[in-house]
């Protein structure tokens, strides 16, 4: 069973596209980028048959990587229940995505670029989910980064887009220095990267010597997390990564890379138990950012920047779900966002096709008669994310905030009250862009059936999603809860229902309502609006002083005054000096070389009369 | 008077190289500065001659001989060479003869 | 005791024609005085019981190389040494040097060498011309036939560059 096929599909789409994509026809491009990736999808579904009912976990080993001392890394895969979902959601959600990128960039001139970095892309991820040592996972960590800024920048015409790229990049890495740290305390700590060692290590480990060292690796580890899964304090690059085409935000900003950290930590929950401290951090800043991205999204006129804060606001959920020690709940919903929010992206990307290339909310409205099939799917995936019930968010929602009840109350409330406010913004922007009068200037139609059937079939899983009874599933390694909280259920669903009637009063009864409660608002109003000027604090509190003090003491002090002037022009006047000096012993006089002669051969004499050998 | 001590020799002998050193640093003629090294070579073939009269062994006198044939080849060799840079030169100071200078 | 009234004779012969050489001013009184070295040299060679060496010496030198000098002075009609400023380095640091030597080889001479033994006039007959020959066809065979190729590279080396160049 060659479980490096699985990303080896995908790889070998990148390579052909990549190379020949130039030179041959759309189709055959689509064929070879949508195929490996079905080729990919079919050969999980192919192996998780054979494998089930997959009570231990497969690995296989092809190579030793590294070979150093005590550390030995090798290129190992392994395939357990954790892995399977992951498997499952990545191909499938990433089929999904690929087909309806041939009806999206289908007027495209980078269509071959396109493919062959979508391809990269699930490659990098797959062996992210597949790894079986911490070092493989961030190698593909590492490069799901690389294919995200590739894509962002995919318009790289455009100054803005490639800024926009910069950021996702350059944020990502802060985080991954904190993970690079992670990393060599793990090394330091447990010998090995593996992460079954690892668990085996933990187990045996004196908890005094664990609870410090553990506590600062799993904060050090959570810290890349914060820069791949844009939370506190490094979201700021995911709104500005809605510069890139839409299925590049479904698959990579919404489904599937930004969901990396927190499959991070799912993985290594064996890890974050030992860290009590570490996960209560989680699990608070998940809850802070959900919030804070859920009432920025409130005031976005850009339908794609409204689904960007509604991903890192989900995504604080999900780290809420796994800091409160509920990992299956936090991996349950991990997977129906996937649906849900593939389907908000890749709807909103329909929306924007239809309107060739319009995004402003403002600027639309009434759509619902021109773009029917986008209206029932889109409406579906706002159903799903409100937590509706009987809808896929509903189950995996209300078991996040069910654990977080249990562990602490006030955190339930909070996670309750911005269910609302999720609930809210979501169908705020449903209803402005599907109800109402048209207030746009282009002529709406609807999409293709290649891009329709991707959104019908995610709308599907979006309602059945929450039947597939994850946690269960997962219940070996994650134990489940004892008890379902039903009031919980019922608080958490009515909020979600009051954000929805809220939104229908505001914008489709009474549509001047919003006017008014935004000029009441006020400053609150602004503050939301600009994101609570947190790209402004960056700008002034870290970015500036970096440049000055680049500018000033590392170009000017150091490169210019002591490397070019000190070193490497001194090293010059040096030998020229020197040389100089010395020349002048060259007189041409014989004279004079003779008397040197006899200095020397003095020299040569005192030195055998000291050195005793005329004895 | 007694037999006259062996070190007198190489005392002499000393003295005569030291005059040979003296004459080739200080003249300025390239004949003389010849001279003085044909004068250090004898100095070094006393010397020689007068440790084979200490070892009574005749292998200082071979030295010597030979010492005395390379000086012989050394000196037609060389004042063939003054001849040809007074030709070109015009002159027999050594001082004007620097033109190998950096 | 005669040998060492001969030896004192000769010494300071030598040790003056030495100093004559180097202090006279005109080339050919410096080649007188080294023919004067090179007979008391020879007068010393015989008193170490080197006699075909002193043969050797006063044939050689005494009669060839010095010749050569001489002809050589009458060619070029060496005149008087000029002054010259040019060589500082040597004319200072020369005779200080100098000194030193001299006081290297005198505790050479007289703190490290172990007792040397007396010259005896007469005590030592090894070196004739017949000990020199078995020794110098015996063990000194190869060294003897380079030399020989040395002389003729060196007439070869002095034809060729006092040749007069071709019109």
């Amino acid at each position: 069973m060659n479980l490096w096929l699985i990303p080896f599909f995908p790889l070998i789409g990148f390579a052909l596209n990549g190379i020949l994509g130039r030179r041959v026809s759309k189709q055959l491009i689509s064929v070879i980028g949508v195929g490996t990736v079905a080729a990919s999808f079919l050969y999980v579904v192919a192996i998780l048959l054979k494998l089930s009912p997959l009570n231990t976990a497969y690995s296989e080993h092809y190579f030793t990587w590294i070979q150093s001392g005590f550390l030995q890394v090798g290129f190992d895969l392994v395939i357990d229940r954790l892995t399977s979902v992951m498997l499952l959601v990545v191909t499938g959600v990433g089929l999904l995505i690929h087909i309806y990128s041939i009806g999206y960039m289908a007027e495209d001139s980078g269509y071959y670029r396109f493919f062959s970095f979508l391809n990269l892309f699930m490659f990098f991820m797959l062996i992210l989910v597949l790894a079986s040592n911490l070092l493989l996972l961030f190698v593909g960590w590492e490069g799901v980064g690389l294919s995200s800024y590739l894509l962002v920048s995919f318009y790289f015409h455009e100054d803005w887009v490639t800024n926009a790229g910069n950021k996702a990049f350059i944020v990502n890495r802060i985080g991954d220095f904190g993970f690079t740290l992670g990393i060599l305390l793990t090394v330091v700590t447990f010998h090995t990267l593996d992460f079954g060692k690892m668990a085996t290590a933990v187990g045996t480990m004196p908890a005094e010597v664990g609870f410090g060292t553990l506590t600062v690796l799993t904060l050090l580890l959570f810290a890349g997390a914060t820069g791949k899964s844009a939370q506190i304090p490094l979201f700021v690059w995911l709104p500005d990564a809605m510069a890139g085409p839409t299925p590049v935000s479904a698959l990579i900003h919404a489904a599937t890379m930004v969901t990396a950290g927190v499959y991070m930590i799912a993985r290594l929950s064996f890890l974050y138990d030992h860290a009590p401290v570490a996960m209560s951090f989680v699990a608070v800043v998940g809850l802070i950012t959900a919030v804070m991205a859920a009432t920025i999204g409130m005031a976005q006129n850009d339908i794609k920047r409204v689904f960007a804060y509604s991903t890192i606001s989900q995504l604080g959920y999900m780290f809420l779900g796994l800091g409160v020690g509920a990992y299956s709940a936090g991996i349950f919903h991990l997977m129906t966002h996937a649906f849900f929010k593939a389907l908000l992206f890749l709807g909103a990307g329909s929306v924007i096709h239809g309107l060739s290339g319009e995004q402003d909310l403002r600027h639309m409205g009434g759509l619902r008669k021109a773009m029917p099939i986008t209206f029932w799917t889109l409406g579906a995936a706002c159903l799903a994310i409100s937590g509706f019930p009987g809808f896929s968010g509903f189950f995996s929602k209300d078991a996040i905030l069910s654990a977080a009840y249990t562990h602490a109350p006030w955190m339930f409330w909070i996670g309750a009250i911005t269910a609302g406010i999720t609930a809210f913004y979501v169908f705020r922007a449903y209803f402005l862009a599907f109800f109402g009068e048209y207030r746009g200037h282009h002529h709406a139609h609807e999409s293709p059936p290649v891009m329709t059937l991707p959104l019908i079939v995610l709308a599907v899983l979006s309602i059945g999603g929450g039947y597939i009874n994850v946690p269960t599933w997962l219940s070996p390694a994650f134990p489940l809860s004892e008890h379902e909280n039903v009031t919980a259920m019922v608080i958490s669903a009515s909020f979600g229902i009051l954000g929805i009637i809220i939104a229908a009063i505001m914008y489709v009864f009474r549509p001047g309502l919003a006017e008014s409660f935004k000029n009441a608002m006020g400053p609150l109003y602004t503050l939301v609006l600009n994101k609570y000027y947190v790209d402004e604090f960056y700008q002034a509190a870290i970015v500036k002083p970096l440049e000055g003090i680049s500018r000033t003491f590392l170009w000017r002090g150091v490169d210019e005054g002591l490397i070019d002037t000190g070193l490497v022009n001194g090293l010059g006047r040096v030998v020229r000096d020197w040389g100089s000096m010395f020349r002048r012993y060259q007189s041409g006089s014989i004279r004079n070389y003779a008397t040197l002669i006899l200095a020397g051969s003095l020299l040569v004499i005192f030195v055998f009369i000291l050195a005793g050998s005329t004895r | 008077m007694g037999h006259v001590p062996l070190s007198w020799y190489l005392i002499l002998s000393a003295i005569l190289f030291a005059l040979g050193v003296a004459g080739f640093v200080y003249r300025k003629s390239v004949i003389t500065v010849f001279m003085s090294i044909e004068l250090m070579l004898n100095a070094v073939n006393l010397t020689f001659i007068a440790f084979s009269y200490e070892l009574h062994r005749i292998d200082g006198h071979i030295f010597s001989f030979f010492v005395m044939v390379v000086a012989a080849a050394e000196a037609a060799v060389g004042l063939a060479i003054i001849l040809t840079i007074f030709k070109n030169r015009g002159t027999l100071q050594i001082d004007e003869v620097d033109s190998l200078k950096l | 005791m005669i040998d060492s009234w001969i030896f004192i004779i000769c010494a300071i012969v030598a040790v003056v024609c030495g100093f004559n050489l180097v202090l006279q001013k005109h080339p050919i009184a410096s080649a007188l005085s080294l023919i004067g070295v090179m007979g008391s040299l020879a007068v010393l060679y015989l008193l170490l019981g080197a006699e075909f060496l002193a043969m050797a010496q006063m044939i050689v030198y005494g009669g060839a190389v010095m010749v050569l000098f001489v002809f050589v002075i009458m060619l070029l009609n060496a005149g008087t040494e000029k002054a010259s400023t040019k060589s500082w380095f040597a004319q200072i640091l020369g005779l200080p040097l100098l000194l030193c030597f001299v006081g290297l080889l005198a505790y050479l001479v007289w703190g490290v060498l172990p007792p040397l033994r007396d010259v005896d006039f007469g005590s030592w007959v090894g070196g004739t011309a017949q000990h020199i020959g078995e020794l110098l066809f015996t063990t000194y065979l190869l060294p003897f036939e380079v030399i020989s190729v040395l002389i003729l590279i060196a007439i070869l080396g002095a034809v060729v560059l006092a040749r007069r160049e071709i019109e």
